[in-house]
């Protein structure tokens, strides 16, 4: 299943198999090893949700839910930031961009709501220096997100 | 995924008693969802007290659960975690929902 963390420096580094169970078992390990390098609750949530999101479009869209090909991860804690970066073989983003991610508007009746796009959104108001690229068949994603500024 | 449902005169709660609503088990939870609100009485809550993560996949399911509630009923939230109350505040779905800091406080509060 996963790989096993870090080696010498401050890296943790997972393979996962792209599913939302190994999703799961890679956000409570990271959970783990980040809570015990100090890094708070409520700090964690944040980098939690967002790993969350990428991971789950990954699985979804890029690999298209078929269960098949692994997810890359690595993660770097720093004093201020947990920088990312996220490699998959599947699917490029669509004309290799990454989604804007707006929010529907809510201005709407009831069973109107939208039941999603939530995911780019958060994405993009957490992270920074989200960038994407396609190379050579994989996709990279690389983000950081400011730790400092998490309460 | 399991449902603790309590009826405070025609108040129902609904516990969900799970420390996760996410893409694992988003469906699961609408569904249930389903059932849960099929014959409500004049308020229902969802005690939200239990979960720890919710991302976008939850998020969604909650609002689907939302237009699942019959005769427009509102469904109200109490009880959001750090991260689960960030998500709602993040995407402002905050505006949509009517929220509580927990049980007790909505029960004693009409909507």
């Amino acid at each position: 299943m996963h790989s096993a963390q870090g080696q010498d420096d401050h890296a943790l580094r997972f393979v996962l198999p792209s599913n939302p169970s190994a999703v799961r078992e890679t956000l409570a390990e990271a959970r783990t090893v980040l809570i015990g390098r100090g890094v708070n609750e409520s700090a964690f949530g944040t980098c939690e949700l967002v790993l969350a999101e990428v991971l789950n479009n990954i699985v979804e869209h890029a690999y298209n839910d078929s269960g098949e090909g692994h997810i890359k991860v690595e993660l770097t804690l720093n004093d201020q930031e947990l920088a990312a970066r996220i490699e998959d073989s599947g699917t490029a983003m669509p004309d290799e961009q990454l989604p804007t991610g707006a929010l529907a508007s809510l201005d709407v009746p009831v069973e109107d709501l939208p039941e999603g796009g939530f995911g780019w959104f958060m994405i993009r108001s957490i992270t920074q220096e989200l960038t994407y690229r396609r190379k050579d068949g994989v996709n990279f994603l690389d983000f950081t997100i400011p730790l400092s500024e998490l309460g | 995924m399991n449902f603790l449902t309590q009826t405070h005169g025609s108040i129902e709660v609904i516990t969900v008693d799970a420390d996760r609503i996410d893409a694992a088990v988003a469906i699961q939870f609408k569904d249930q969802m389903r059932e849960a609100v099929a014959e409500t009485g004049d308020r229902v809550i969802l005690n939200l007290e239990n979960v720890a993560f919710i991302d976008s996949s939850g998020l969604g399911a909650i609002v689907a659960a939302m237009k699942l509630m019959p005769d427009g009923k509102k469904l109200e939230l109490a009880g959001l975690t750090t991260t689960v109350d960030k998500v709602f505040r993040m995407t402002r779905m905050d505006s949509i929902f009517a929220i509580h800091s927990d049980v007790d406080s909505a029960v004693q509060n009409a909507a």
